[in-house]
C-alpha cells in the first residue's frame, strides 16, 4: 500500500507541475506597461512555490514508500536533527520567499494603485450597472457634466444622470457601450457604480478594480498594444453577471482621433 | 503504585489533581467568557459607528441639555446599583440571605429605573422626529446607529433584571449558592461598564455645543 | 483514591429514560456530537448534490436535467437552470459547506463525542447549554433550507453576501427579498449556537480535565479544539451583530450597508450614508478566522491519527504544533484585508495585510513539514483513518501553496474572483478538512458505533477520493490562470468558451468522485448495523478514549475516575506490551 501510494502521489505530483511548466494553461499576453512586472513576480512565486510542491510531495512520497510497517519489529526513528531542522527550514525558506516577494511586489502594486496617474492621462468616465458598462468622454470642451443620479433612466438612454439643459459642460460629453483608447497613451478611468458592486477586469491589461457603490475610484494604465479586449465583470452583481461584459477597444492614435471626432459630431 | 511518586519521563513533577488547575468553577468561567465575547459584539457595533460616523459629513449633533442630564441621573442610577449590586454580593458571601436578596430587589430597581428614564428619553426623542431611518437634523444613519447601540446596551439591562430577579428567587428558596450571585454580578457590573462607553460616544459626543 | 475534592469530574445527571429524552433533547454529549454529526451529513449531501447540478449546468448548460423542474418551476423550467438559479445554488453550496458542514462536524460534531472523553471527563461543562447549542444550529440549518421551497429561492449573493446586493431587496434581483432576509437569520443563528458551544468548550477544557491531565498531556486534538473554540468565541461575536445591522437594512428601512444615490430599475433608492466596505470589513473580520475555524480541527484529527498509524508522536510533539497553532490563530485576526485587495479599499493597506498573511504561511509550513518529517522513520500503517490522514497532508500542502499567490497584492490583481482562487479554497479548506472529517470517521466510527467500517470499501472510497479532487481541483488552477472568471452560471464570452472542455473534465471528475463519497454513505450505514463488532482499542491507540468500552456507557468511565500517567502518544515505545503505553497506565516506562 505504502508503494502504491507513493506511485500515486508522484504521477500526480509531475503531472500536476509540469501542466503549469509547460503552460497549457496561461494567462494572455500582456498588453500594459505595468504588466510585465506583474507576469515576473507570477513566475517567481511559480518557482518558489513549485520547488516546495515537488520536494513536499516527492519527499513525502518517497517516505511512504520506505517506511511502511513490515511486521519486522524495526524501531521508529526521528528524523535527524529533530525539529529544529524543520522549523529553521521553514522560517528561513519561507521568511526568504517572503522578503523577496514583498519587496518585489510592493514596487509592482505601487506603480498600479500608489503613483498617481501622470498628469497628460486621458481621462474616461465609466460607470457600472446591472448588467452593462459605460463609458463616458468628456468631448471637446475638455469637461464632464455633472451626475445628478436622480435624472438616471436607462429608458430615455441618460446612463449617467446628467442634465444638459442646465449643465453646459454635460452638453457635449460623449457617452459609449464599449472603451475605445488610443495606444501608448496613459489613460485615467474614474469608476463608480450605479447600484451594487461590480468590477473592471481586463484579463490582457493586468487591471482588476471592483466598482464600490457610494466612491469613484481612480485607475490608471497605459496599452502598448492595439486590438480588441474582453472587459468582463468579475464581481457578483446579480443574475447577468456571466454576460455583463463591454470591449475595450485599443487603436493608433490617429484612428482614435477619427473615432472621437466621428462622435463628438454626432 | 502510590500515585506521588510517579513522574514523566521529562522529569516534570505530575499534577495529581485535587485541586482545580484554574480555581475557577465552570459557571464563573462560563460567564467571564461570555462577558469577552459579548465585549466584542458591542466592540463590533461601537466601531460600526465610529466607521459610519467619520464618514459622514453630516452627522447631527442634536442632543440638548435635558437629554445630557437625563443621560447623567441614568449614569447614575446604573453606578448606584452597581453598588447595591456589591453589597448584595458581600452579603450572600457572609450567609445573609435575607440581606443579599434585599440589595439585589435594590439592583433590579435600578435596573428599571434606568429602563423608564431611558423609554421615556426614546419617546422624547421619537416625538422630535427621530426613527431608525431618517431625523430632522442630518444623516439618516444617527437614528440607525442610535437606537441600535441604546437598543442593544437596553435590551442587556432588561435581561439583567430578569436574570436577578431569577437569582434572587432561587437564592432565596436555596436553589441557588452565594456563586450564583456572584456571577450575575459579574454581568451586571459589565453592562454598568459597557454603559460607561455608550454613554459619552453617543450622547456626548452628539450633544449640541451652542 | 477517590478524594472529594474530585470536582473535575462531579458533574452528574442521571441516564435518561425514553426516547425523546435519550435521542432528541439529551444532555449527554455523546448524543449531541452524533446529532452534529448527522446533521453535517444531512448539509454535506444537499450541498454535494447541488455542486452536481453546478458543475453539470457549466459543463453542459443548454441540456435539461431532469426532475429539476419540480424542486423549482421557475428556476429550472423544463430541467433547464436559469442564471439566477445557477447563483441561488452557488449560494446555498457555499454556506452550507462552510457553517454547517466545515464548522460543524470537525468541532461541534468529532469534539463534543471526544473531547470530554479525552480529557477524561463525563460530559461538558454544561450539558444544557450543549443540547441548546444543538438545536439553535439546528434551526439555522432548517432556516437556510427553508429558502429552497419559497416562491423566489434562496439568494443569489454568495456565502459572502456582498452589500449593497444583499441589503437592498428584490429590486436588485430574485431571492434577494425574503431569500435574503431568511439567510441572514439563519447564519445569526447559526452564531448563536456557535458561541454557546465555543464557550462551552473552553470551560470543559479549563475545568474538567481529569487527574494527571495537564496541558502538555492534552491529545492533539484536544488543543486544535481549544482553540478554535476561541477562535469561534471572538469571531462569531463579530459576525453576529453585522447579521443584525443587515436585517435592518432590510426590515428596518436603515442604511448601515447601503451609500447613497443608488438606482434600480431607474428607481433612486431611499437610502444614504451607508458604506459597502463596512459589511466586507465585519464579514472577513470574521470569515478569515472562520477558515481557520474549518481548518484547525482538521489539522488536530490528522495529528492525532498520523500519530497512531505512523506509531510515533509528532516531530516536535505538543509543543511545536500547539505553538503554531496557536500563532496561525493569534494572526488569523490581522489578515481579514486579503480578501479586500482589489475591493476599493485604501492601497496601502493592501501592502500592510499581505505582510501578516505571508508570515502566516511560515507556522503553517513548520506543521506540514513536521508532520512530512513524522513520516520519517515512521512503521506505517495503512489502514483508511490514516490513508485519509496522509491525504490531508498532501491536499493542505497543494492547497496551501497557491495562498502564496494569493497574498501578494499585486498577483491578486490578476486572480481575484478567478477560478484559480475557487480551486484554493477548496484544496486547502474543502477538501483538506473533509479529508479530516473522513479520516476522524473512520478512526473514531469503532468507538462511536461499536462496529467496524469495512476496509475494502473504504480504501476505495479513498483511492477515488483522493485521485478524483485532484482531477477536480488542479485544473481549476489552471483556467483560473487563463483569466476563467468565478461566480458565472455559463461560459459565453468568445475568451471562455475555448475552457469549456476542461470544464466537461471537471465534471466527469465530479461526478466520479461524488460516486465514491455514495460508498461511502452506503459503508456508514451499512457498518452501523453490520460491520464487525470492534474492540476497545482497534487502533493500538493510547488516548483515553480507548481505554472505555466501544461503545462507551453513558458516562463515559463506568463510574471509574481516570488518572492520566503519561503523555498522550507514547507510541512505538520498546519494551511496552505491544508497542505502547496508554495514557492511563501506571507502568513506569523502561528508561524514563
Ligand atoms: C463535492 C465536491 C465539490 C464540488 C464539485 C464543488 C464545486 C463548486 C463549484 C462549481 C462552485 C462554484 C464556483 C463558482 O461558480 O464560482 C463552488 C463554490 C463554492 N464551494 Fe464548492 N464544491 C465542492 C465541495 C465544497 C466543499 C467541501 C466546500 C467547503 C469549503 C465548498 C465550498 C464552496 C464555497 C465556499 C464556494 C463559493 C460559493 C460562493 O461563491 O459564494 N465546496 N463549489
Ligand atoms: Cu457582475
Ligand atoms: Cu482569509
Amino acid at each position: 500500500m505504502g508503494k502504491f501510494f507513493a506511485i500515486v502521489l508522484t504521477v500526480i505530483t509531475l503531472v500536476s507541475a509540469s501542466i503549469f511548466a509547460m503552460h497549457i494553461w496561461w494567462m494572455p499576453v500582456d498588453i500594459s506597461v505595468h504588466g510585465p512586472a506583474l507576469d515576473k513576480q507570477f513566475g517567481e512565486t511559480l518557482m518558489g512555490t513549485g520547488f516546495g510542491f515537488l520536494v513536499a510531495q516527492l519527499s513525502l512520497a518517497y517516505f511512504l514508500w520506505k517506511f511502511a510497517d513490515k511486521g519486522d519489529g524495526r524501531k521508529v526513528r526521528e528524523f535527524p536533527g529533530g525539529p529544529k531542522v524543520t522549523i529553521i527550514t521553514a522560517v528561513v525558506l519561507v521568511g526568504l520567499e517572503i522578503l523577496a516577494l514583498s519587496f518585489v511586489g510592493q514596487k509592482a502594486w505601487a506603480s498600479v494603485n500608489l503613483d498617481p496617474a501622470p498628469p497628460n492621462a486621458m481621462h474616461i468616465d465609466v460607470q457600472a450597472e446591472q448588467f452593462a458598462f459605460y463609458f463616458r468622454y468628456a468631448g471637446p470642451d475638455g469637461q464632464f457634466g455633472a451626475v445628478h443620479p436622480e435624472k438616471i433612466s436607462d429608458g430615455n438612454g441618460n446612463y449617467f444622470g446628467l442634465d444638459p439643459e442646465n449643465d453646459i459642460p454635460a452638453r457635449d460629453d460623449i457617452v459609449v457601450g464599449s472603451l475605445t483608447i488610443p495606444v501608448n497613451q496613459p489613460i485615467l478611468l474614474t469608476i463608480h457604480s450605479k447600484d451594487v458592486g461590480h468590477s473592471f477586469y481586463v484579463r490582457e491589461l493586468r487591471i482588476q478594480q471592483d466598482f464600490v457603490p457610494g466612491i469613484v475610484i481612480p485607475v490608471h494604465f497605459t496599452a502598448t498594444q492595439t486590438g480588441k479586449f474582453e472587459i468582463v465583470c468579475t464581481q457578483l452583481c446579480g443574475l447577468g453577471h456571466y454576460n455583463m461584459k463591454a470591449y475595450l477597444e485599443v487603436l493608433p492614435q490617429d484612428q482614435f482621433d477619427q473615432w472621437l471626432k466621428a462622435q463628438a459630431g454626432q | 503504585m502510590s500515585e506521588s511518586d510517579i513522574t514523566l519521563k521529562s522529569g516534570r513533577a505530575d499534577w495529581l489533581g485535587g485541586e482545580l488547575p484554574y480555581a475557577i468553577p465552570s459557571k464563573k468561567l462560563g460567564m467571564w467568557l461570555f462577558i469577552v465575547s459579548d465585549s466584542i459584539t458591542f466592540g463590533a457595533v461601537l466601531v460600526c459607528y465610529a466607521y459610519l460616523r467619520l464618514a459622514s459629513p453630516n452627522w447631527p449633533t442634536p442632543f440638548r441639555l435635558s437629554s445630557i442630564v437625563n443621560g447623567a441621573i441614568m449614569t447614575f442610577v446604573l453606578l448606584s446599583s452597581s453598588v447595591t449590586m456589591v453589597a448584595a454580593v458581600e452579603a450572600a458571601k457572609h450567609g445573609r440571605i435575607a440581606a443579599s436578596v434585599r440589595w439585589l430587589s435594590a439592583t433590579m430597581l435600578g435596573g428599571v429605573v434606568f429602563d423608564i428614564l431611558h423609554i421615556r428619553e426614546w419617546l422624547g426623542l421619537i416625538h422630535e422626529g427621530l426613527r431608525l431611518y431618517q431625523n430632522p437634523w442630518g444623516s439618516s444613519l444617527f437614528g440607525a446607529a442610535f437606537f441600535t447601540l441604546t437598543g442593544l446596551h437596553m435590551t442587556h439591562v432588561t435581561v439583567g433584571v430578569i436574570y436577578l430577579g431569577i437569582v434572587a428567587i432561587g437564592f432565596r428558596r436555596g436553589k441557588f449558592t452565594s456563586d450564583d450571585v456572584e456571577i450575575s454580578g459579574l454581568y451586571w457590573h459589565f453592562v454598568d461598564l459597557v454603559w460607561m462607553f455608550v454613554f459619552p460616544l453617543v450622547y456626548l459626543l452628539s450633544a449640541r455645543m451652542h | 483514591m477517590h478524594d472529594t475534592s474530585d470536582q473535575a469530574a462531579v458533574h452528574h445527571h442521571a441516564p435518561p429514560k425514553g426516547f425523546l429524552w435519550t435521542h432528541v433533547f439529551s444532555l449527554d454529549h455523546k448524543v449531541i456530537g452524533k446529532q452534529y454529526y448527522f446533521l453535517s451529513l444531512a448539509a454535506v449531501v444537499i450541498g454535494m448534490v447541488l455542486s452536481w447540478i453546478m458543475r453539470f449546468h457549466l459543463a453542459w448548460a443548454a441540456a435539461a436535467i431532469p426532475g429539476l423542474q419540480h424542486l423549482s418551476q421557475v428556476g429550472a423550467p423544463g430541467g433547464i437552470i436559469t442564471p439566477e438559479y445557477y447563483l441561488s445554488l452557488l449560494t446555498l453550496h457555499g454556506t452550507l459547506m462552510v457553517f454547517f458542514v466545515l464548522t460543524t462536524a470537525p468541532q461541534a460534531g468529532f469534539g463534543n463525542y471526544f473531547l470530554p472523553i479525552q480529557i477524561g471527563a463525563e460530559d461538558m461543562a454544561f450539558p444544557r447549554l450543549n443540547m441548546l447549542s444543538f438545536w439553535v444550529t439546528f434551526v439555522g440549518f432548517v432556516t437556510l433550507v427553508s429558502t429552497l421551497f419559497i416562491s423566489d429561492g434562496p439568494p443569489i449573493s454568495g456565502w459572502t453576501a456582498y452589500a449593497p446586493l444583499s441589503a437592498l431587496g428584490n429590486d436588485a434581483g430574485p431571492g434577494l427579498g425574503r431569500g435574503q432576509i431568511l439567510w441572514v437569520i439563519s447564519i445569526g443563528i447559526f452564531c448563536i449556537g456557535s458561541l454557546l458551544g465555543a464557550l462551552n468548550f473552553i470551560a470543559t477544557t479549563l475545568d474538567l480535565r481529569c487527574k494527571g491531565m495537564t496541558l502538555a498531556r492534552m491529545p492533539y486534538t484536544v488543543w486544535a479544539w481549544f482553540i478554535t473554540a476561541v477562535l469561534g468565541l471572538l469571531a462569531f461575536a463579530v459576525l453576529l451583530p453585522a447579521c443584525v445591522l443587515l436585517v435592518l437594512d432590510h426590515v428596518g428601512g436603515t442604511s448601515f450597508f447601503i451609500p447613497g444615490g443608488l438606482v434600480l430599475s431607474d428607481k433612486l433608492q431611499p437610502h444614504s450614508g451607508g458604506s459597502t466596505l463596512l459589511w466586507q470589513h465585519m464579514f472577513w473580520f470574521f470569515g478569515h478566522p472562520e477558515v481557520y475555524i474549518a481548518i484547525i480541527p482538521g489539522i488536530g484529527i490528522t495529528s492525532h491519527i498520523l500519530a497512531s498509524t505512523a506509531r510515533k508522536p509528532l516531530l516536535g510533539g505538543s509543543r511545536v504544533l500547539v505553538g503554531c497553532m496557536v500563532a496561525i490563530a493569534f494572526l488569523s485576526f490581522t489578515v481579514w484585508g486579503h480578501h479586500m485587495f482589489i475591493s476599493g479599499m485604501n492601497p496601502f493597506s493592501s501592502l500592510l495585510f499581505s505582510v501578516p498573511t505571508l508570515i502566516i504561511t511560515i507556522p503553517a509550513s513548520i506543521i506540514s513539514l513536521n508532520w512530512i518529517a513524522t513520516v520519517f522513520g515512521a512503521r506505517l500503517r495503512f489502514h483508511t483513518p490514516g490513508l485519509f490522514a496522509i491525504g490531508f497532508i498532501s491536499v493542505f500542502v497543494t492547497g496551501g501553496l497557491s495562498g502564496f499567490f494569493l497574498a501578494q497584492p499585486s498577483l491578486d490583481i490578476y486572480l481575484h474572483a478567478t477560478y484559480f482562487v475557487v480551486g484554493h479554497f477548496h484544496m486547502v479548506m474543502g477538501v483538506a478538512a473533509i479529508f479530516g472529517m473522513f479520516a476522524g470517521t473512520y478512526f473514531w466510527f469503532p468507538k462511536m458505533f461499536g462496529r467496524m467500517m469495512n476496509e475494502t470499501m473504504g480504501k476505495i472510497h479513498f483511492w477515488v477520493t483522493f485521485i478524483g479532487v485532484y482531477c477536480i481541483f488542479m485544473p481549476m488552477h489552471y483556467i483560473g490562470l487563463a483569466g476563467n472568471v468565478r461566480r458565472y452560471s455559463a461560459f459565453v464570452d468568445d475568451y471562455l468558451i475555448p475552457l469549456i472542455p476542461v470544464h466537461k473534465f471537471i465534471t466527469i471528475a465530479a461526478f466520479v468522485t461524488g460516486a465514491a463519497q455514495l460508498l461511502f454513505l452506503f459503508n456508514l450505514f451499512w457498518s452501523m448495523y453490520r460491520g464487525k463488532k470492534a474492540e476497545e482499542n482497534p487502533w493500538d491507540s493510547t488516548t483515553l478514549e480507548w481505554t472505555i468500552p466501544s461503545p462507551p456507557p453513558f458516562d463515559n468511565f463506568g463510574g471509574r475516575h481516570p488518572i492520566v500517567y503519561h503523555d498522550p502518544y507514547e507510541l512505538g515505545v520498546e519494551g511496552a506490551k505491544g508497542d505502547y503505553v496508554m495514557q492511563d497506565s501506571p507502568e513506569k516506562l523502561a528508561q524514563s
